[in-house]
Parts: C-alpha cells; sequence; structure tokens
C-alpha cells in the first residue's frame, strides 16, 4: 500500500527529453491512467517509477521514501508489460512463482500464492504450459498473475491490452477494473486509448511531449477540458474545433467563426468577462452536442447552424454526420439514428449553445467552460 | 469480315496444333537435350585439346561452367515441365537436388566408402587384413597419446573458447566500446589456421639463455626473471595447452560472434521483467539468459568440438606432433602421407569420422528442434 509522489522529474537522454518536470501525486489505491499519443512520454514515467530508467532531476516517492537510487527488485513494484514479457522457457507455474523464488519465500507458500492467482484469473488449468502454447489473452493473464504473486505496493501496466483483439481487450479491461476493486492497490496503468482511460481510471493524468497537461477524474476531464489538446484527444469522435472571435456584449455575447455563430450562456459569459470580447479564440463542441434538427432531446437550447452533409457513417445506434459550414469549416455530429441524411443534403444542424468550450487562440488554455454534469450542483 | 480473319489464322493455328501435337512433342523433346548434349560436348573438348591462349581458356572455361550448369538445369527443368502433372511432380525435385547429390556422392559418399574398403587392407591395399588396422588404432602407444591429446583439445579448447566467447559477448553487450572490442576479438577468424601457427611460433621462440628473447612470451618471462623456456617442448602432456591457446585465440571470435546475436535477440523486456521481478545481474545472466540462448550454446559448442576433433593446421605447423603433440588427424596424415601406410591411415581416418558423426548428428537434431531448417 503506497502513495507515488513524482516530485518535479525530468528525464532526458542529451538533448532529448522524455519526461519534462512532471509532478504528480497518486494517493494510495488510486487507479492512475497516464494517457497520450505515442511518443508523449508516458511510458517513459512509468519506466522511472519501475527502476527501468534513471531520472535525470528530480525526486520520485514510492510510500515515504525516495527511490531514485533503488533498484527496480527493491521498489516493491510489480510491473505488466506490452509484450508480456512471459519467461519462454518457463512454464505458466514457475513464470508466476520466479519472483517469490528470487525472494526465497517458503515452498508451500509460493504454492498457495501461486494458486490463489490463477484461481482469480481462471488459469489453473495452464499452470503445466509454456507460454508459447498459450493464446494472446490467456499470455496476458499470466503476465497479470505474475505480478499478482507479488502482492506489491504498486502495480505498473504499460500499454498491457494493445497485444489484444477489440472484444477481449474490452473483456480484460473490466476484469483489470475489477481487480482493482478487490486488490485495493496503487495502479499506475500507461495507454495511448483514451477509451480505456476513461473506462478504467479514478483519475486521468494526460501528457503531451514530456508536459503533464491535466490531471482529473474521467469525467471532469471529459466535461472540462483545460486546454485545446486535451480536450482533442479525450473523447471519440474528438471535439470539433472551430477558430472565431468573441463577439457582442456581456448581455449577448457570441462565438463566431464565420460558419458557426452561437449565442453563449450566462454562465460562460460570466467566465469570460468583458475584457475577452474581441479576443481570437478556438472554440470546442463535441459531436454528441450537434443534433438534427428533428430529434433534439429535451432541454437542449439548442442554435441552428447551417451546414451541408459530406459523408455519413452508420454506427447501428447513431450516425456519425460529417458535415460543411457555409464557410467550409468542417465537423462532424453524432445524431439519432433516425435522422434521415444523405450527402449533399443541406440541412440546419442544432449546436447546443450550453456545451461550447472556449480556449485562448495564442496560448490553447481554456477560458470558459460549460456548465458539467459533476460541477453542475 | 470474320471469314478473312479465320482464313488468315488457320495456318498459324495448324503449326501450333502440329507442335503440340503428339510427334512435335516428342520430336522437340529429344531434340533440345541432344543440341544441349552437343554444345556441353564441344566445350569439354576445346577445354581438354585447346591450345588456344590461356585467357581464352579461362574464359570459355568460365563461360561453359557456369553457363553449362545453367543451360543444364533450365533443359532438364524444361523437359520435365512438358510431362504429365503426375511424373512433373514426382521427377522435378530431382531436378533441383540431383546435381548436388550426385557432386556430393561423388566428392564425398564414394571416398567415404573408398577409404573404407582401404582401412581393410594392409599398408599397399594388396592384402584384405579385417580389422587388424583397427586393433593397431586402438594399441599403438602413439596413436594412445593422439587419442589423449584430441580429449585435452576438447576438454580445454572447445570450454574456453566457449565460456571466454561468452564472457566477452555478454561483457561487450554493456560496454560503450562493443564494436571495438568485438572487432578485435574477432580478428584472429581472418587468419588461417597456418598463419596463426606461425604466429604463435614467433610467441614461443626460444633462444639461448644469453641471447636476446624473441619470443614474446620467452621475453616477458625473462624480464621476470626466469630461464628461457622452450614452451611447446615442456611439461608433456601440458605442453599441448600452449597450442589449444592458438585454437581459443581463433575461435573465441567466432563464439562470440554467435552468442552476441543471440544476446542481442532477447526482448529487452523480459530482462526487464526480471530485474523487476527481484533478479540481480548475476539470476539474471543464469536463469534467464543462459535458459534463453542455450540452443545457441549448444550449437557453438558442439561446432567447436567438432573442430577440435579434426585440428591439424595448428598442430603440424607448430610441433609436427613431437614432445607427444600428435593428434588424431596428425596421425592420419603422418601414417597415409608419410609412412605411406594405406591401411592403418585409412583406419585412424574412419576413427575420426565415427567420432565426429555423433556430435554432428546431435548438432543437426538441435537445428531442427530450432527449426533452423
Amino acid at each position: 500500500m503506497a502513495r507515488v509522489f513524482y516530485e518535479n522529474v525530468t528525464k532526458a537522454w542529451g538533448d532529448v527529453i522524455g519526461v519534462n518536470n512532471l509532478t504528480l501525486e497518486i494517493p494510495d489505491k488510486e487507479f492512475l491512467v497516464l494517457v497520450g499519443p505515442s511518443g508523449c512520454g508516458k511510458s517513459t514515467a512509468l519506466r522511472c517509477l519501475a527502476g527501468l530508467e534513471e531520472i535525470t532531476k528530480g525526486n520520485i516517492w514510492i510510500g515515504d521514501r525516495i527511490v531514485n537510487d533503488v533498484p527496480p527488485k527493491d521498489r516493491d513494484i510489480a510491473m505488466v508489460f506490452q509484450s508480456y514479457a512471459l519467461y519462454p522457457h518457463m512454464t505458466v507455474y514457475d513464470n508466476m512463482a520466479f519472483g517469490l523464488k528470487l525472494r526465497k519465500t517458503p515452498k508451500d507458500e509460493i504454492e498457495r500464492r501461486v494458486q490463489e492467482a490463477a484461481k482469480i484469473l481462471g488459469i489453473t488449468q495452464l499452470l503445466d504450459r509454456k507460454p508459447k502454447q498459450m493464446s494472446g489473452g490467456q499470455r496476458q493473464r499470466v503476465a497479470l498473475g505474475r505480478a499478482i504473486v507479488r502482492d506489491p505496493a504498486v502495480f505498473l501496466f504499460d500499454e498491457p491490452l494493445s497485444n489484444l483483439d477489440a472484444k477481449l481487450r474490452v473483456q480484460t479491461r473490466a476484469e483489470i477494473s475489477k481487480l482493482h476493486q478487490r486488490l485495493g492497490t496503487t495502479f499506475i496503468y500507461v495507454t495511448h486509448d483514451q477509451v480505456e482511460a476513461l473506462t478504467m481510471a479514478d483519475r486521468i493524468a494526460v501528457l503531451r511531449d514530456g508536459v503533464l497537461q491535466q490531471v482529473n477524474t474521467p469525467q471532469h476531464l471529459y466535461d472540462h477540458p483545460g486546454n485545446v489538446f486535451v480536450a482533442g484527444f479525450i473523447g471519440s469522435p474528438a471535439m470539433n474545433f472551430f477558430s472565431g472571435t468573441i463577439t457582442g456584449t456581456l448581455e449577448e455575447m457570441y462565438v463566431d467563426s464565420g460558419g458557426v455563430r452561437i449565442r453563449l450562456p450566462q454562465n460562460e459569459v460570466e467566465q469570460l468577462g468583458a475584457e475577452n470580447i474581441g479576443r481570437e479564440v478556438i472554440f470546442g463542441v463535441r459531436p454528441e452536442d450537434i443534433h438534427h434538427p428533428q430529434y433534439i432531446p429535451a432541454g437542449v437550447k439548442e442554435q441552428l447552424i447551417e451546414a451541408t452533409v459530406d459523408v455519413t457513417e452508420l454506427m447501428g445506434n447513431e450516425i456519425f454526420v460529417y458535415l460543411l459550414t457555409e464557410k467550409e469549416e468542417s465537423f462532424i455530429a453524432r445524431v439519432d439514428p433516425r435522422a434521415h441524411l444523405r450527402p449533399g443534403d443541406k440541412v440546419k444542424m442544432a449546436f447546443n449553445s450550453e456545451k461550447v468550450h472556449i480556449f485562448d487562440k495564442a496560448t490553447e488554455k481554456m477560458l470558459a467552460t460549460p456548465k458539467g454534469t459533476e460541477s453542475a450542483a | 469480315m470474320a471469314e478473312t480473319t479465320d482464313t488468315a489464322s488457320a495456318p498459324r493455328t495448324g503449326i501450333l496444333e502440329w507442335f503440340s501435337g503428339t510427334i512435335g512433342r516428342f520430336l522437340v523433346s529429344l531434340f533440345v537435350p541432344i543440341v544441349t548434349f552437343i554444345v556441353l560436348w564441344q566445350g569439354f573438348i576445346f577445354l581438354r585439346d585447346s591450345d588456344a591462349p590461356k585467357l581464352v581458356i579461362v574464359l570459355v572455361a568460365i563461360v561453359w561452367g557456369v553457363g553449362g550448369v545453367a543451360l543444364l538445369y533450365v533443359v532438364t527443368n524444361w523437359l520435365v515441365e512438358r510431362m504429365s502433372p503426375m511424373w512433373r511432380d514426382m521427377l522435378q525435385p530431382f531436378v533441383f537436388v540431383g546435381p548436388a547429390i550426385a557432386i556430393l556422392t561423388w566428392y564425398l559418399a564414394l571416398p567415404t566408402v573408398r577409404t573404407l574398403w582401404i582401412s581393410l587392407h594392409n599398408a599397399d591395399s594388396t592384402q584384405f587384413v579385417g580389422l587388424q588396422n583397427y586393433v593397431a588404432v586402438f594399441t599403438e602407444r602413439q596413436m594412445f597419446i593422439a587419442f589423449r591429446n584430441n580429449l585435452l583439445w576438447i576438454l580445454f579448447g572447445a570450454t574456453l573458447t566457449v565460456v571466454l566467447g561468452l564472457l566477452i559477448a555478454i561483457l561487450a553487450d554493456r560496454s560503450r566500446f562493443e564494436t571495438l572490442a568485438k572487432s578485435l576479438i574477432f580478428m584472429p577468424m581472418a587468419i588461417s589456421m597456418v598463419g596463426a601457427g606461425v604466429i604463435w611460433n614467433f610467441v614461443y621462440e626460444v633462444k639461448g639463455v644469453n641471447d636476446p628473447q624473441i619470443g614474446l612470451l620467452n621475453a616477458i618471462w625473462v624480464a621476470l626473471g626466469g630461464q628461457p623456456q622452450a614452451w611447446t617442448a615442456l611439461l608433456q602432456p601440458w605442453n599441448n595447452l600452449f597450442l589449444i591457446v592458438i585454437l581459443i585465440w581463433m575461435q573465441t571470435g567466432f563464439a562470440m560472434v554467435l552468442f552476441s546475436a543471440a544476446i542481442k535477440g532477447i526482448p529487452g523486456e523480459i530482462i526487464e521483467a526480471a530485474r523487476v521481478d527481484g533478479a540481480n545481474e548475476i539470476q539474471v545472466f543464469f536463469r534467464l539468459i543462459i535458459p534463453y540462448i542455450m540452443g545457441t550454446i549448444i550449437t557453438v559448442t558442439t561446432t567447436v568440438i567438432i573442430f577440435t576433433l579434426k585440428i591439424f593446421d595448428v598442430v603440424w605447423v607448430m610441433t609436427g606432433g613431437q614432445f607427444g603433440t600428435h593428434v588424431i588427424a596428425t596421425q592420419f596424415y603422418r601414417q597415409y602421407f608419410t609412412n605411406r601406410n594405406f591401411g592403418f591411415g585409412s583406419a585412424i581416418a574412419v576413427v575420426l569420422l565415427l567420432a565426429v558423426i555423433p556430435v554432428m548428428i546431435y548438432n543437426l537434431k538441435q537445428f531442427r528442434e530450432r527449426e533452423v531448417f
């Protein structure tokens, strides 16, 4: 049981910076997901914590000690690798028992722990197999089992699901969440897949080019992204961005990109204030906040925007519509499957005017954010 | 319109049909190989009898040799392709491996059988003597020394080559000077065995007590206060070790390169997983790296063992087998070519072959298990 604390951690190889002055506290028992595009430094941050990379500056704390110079084996961590990294010449049992044997755990204790972990993961019948005799999903479980038997203070996961097929990925995702609840240990999980992050995390930390962008609960990150990068990264399909200006007055304030002009709700007007009138901004609207005019959910304060349908993608329970505004700005809407739209159709799409995210054009930082589901209270 | 086209194309189809007809096919099938044979035969006659300038003969030989093989292959393949699918599938493999099998039979299998036959005869192959030569092989004192020495070669040569190769490979893998270190170790591989023998002859060179020592080893030895020694003649049978060092010097590079490649093939994540699991570097080496590259270790070991079993050049150049340094191969050479005792020499060769075969079979089995082929 341990909290983990990155204190101004920097990892650089000469001029190449992997992690840039990262400060991040992960309380005991939390499930934290580090997410970002490939090359953003998330894996490096994890490897620094595991002791597989030496940090250049700062301190890493596990529990109440600084582990900068502690070798991996003494950090009381277990790690699940992307390739599973099973020892090919050992059986599943030996793979799982390896760490315990090295620590001179008594034989019957090893037996008990391995059997227990195997039972949790449903791999009891595989204990005599070698890794190459198993499917990807089974290997993944063994890799999890190898981590579980060690009973570490912190679990580290480095993209453990990316080698699984889509169905298995969804299934294993749920199992890892369950495992976290059951073990009650600190989990730190690296992924590039924002869906994994949203579904599993207690909190998500978004990284970009080695710099921490925002840390918060999945819902908060989704509702109130702190900058354009986070707004675009979290959510699928990604948020639509328009570049425009704040116009009007404190009584009647608009964001206007030319093709899209939306009157801002009172709470956002208050956030912006008079000093931002005339400012160049990027504003974003999520695809699910743009509706077909005939199927507007109750309670939505809509703003109709003229657009032309470019492409439609039927997903079964919804339709992704790719549209162009009069100024050729493209955007995606997620509309009711009953909506009847064909490429070339001219349609007045209903933007939810209470769900506009506004960012400064120069700094890309958030200026005004809509009322969220959690902060509404 | 349609009719004119028909009449125009009629004769062409006719000829084609005739050619693809049974008689045509038979004639063509007969004609092409005959022409091929004549071309090759003429080339052979020319090369045998011609007084043309050497350069021309060389060029013709190259063209005839390389082109002849290609021609032979193309023609036989063409012939087989024309047969019914059943015959084609049956014969085609032989078109590909046939020449290789023929050459191996002629240059390898037949001489082996002939050696076996000669080994059952007396010195000048005039009288059948049964297993008498083999009895001699296993009873003569000289042969006993040779067997003992080969054992020393295997024991020290092969073991130290493998151990040093592995050690250097693993150390170089973590060094910043990996390429340089590996190049230096690998370089002796480029020297021929005889060349290495000459070099080491100088290293072991001994001069009189009052003369300057030009041999490296004696120079160091004398500088440290010792008396000059004739290293390769001393302390039999341990003088063999001075010869074995040469093999180690040459073969360690070979072992190192293979081990190095194998070590680099170990996924980094596995090593990292072991470190996280609690292994220190020594445990990583013995419990992970060694098992992982076991296949390579076995292959290298068996290859070096076969090599040491057949060792000849080093001994021949360094001591000529004197001072109790004979090995099986030098004994074979001495008996067969110096003493012209064909029966005895052949028997030694057969014994050497029999000693190598089990190692070879084991080696091939390893290859197969690891799906090298």
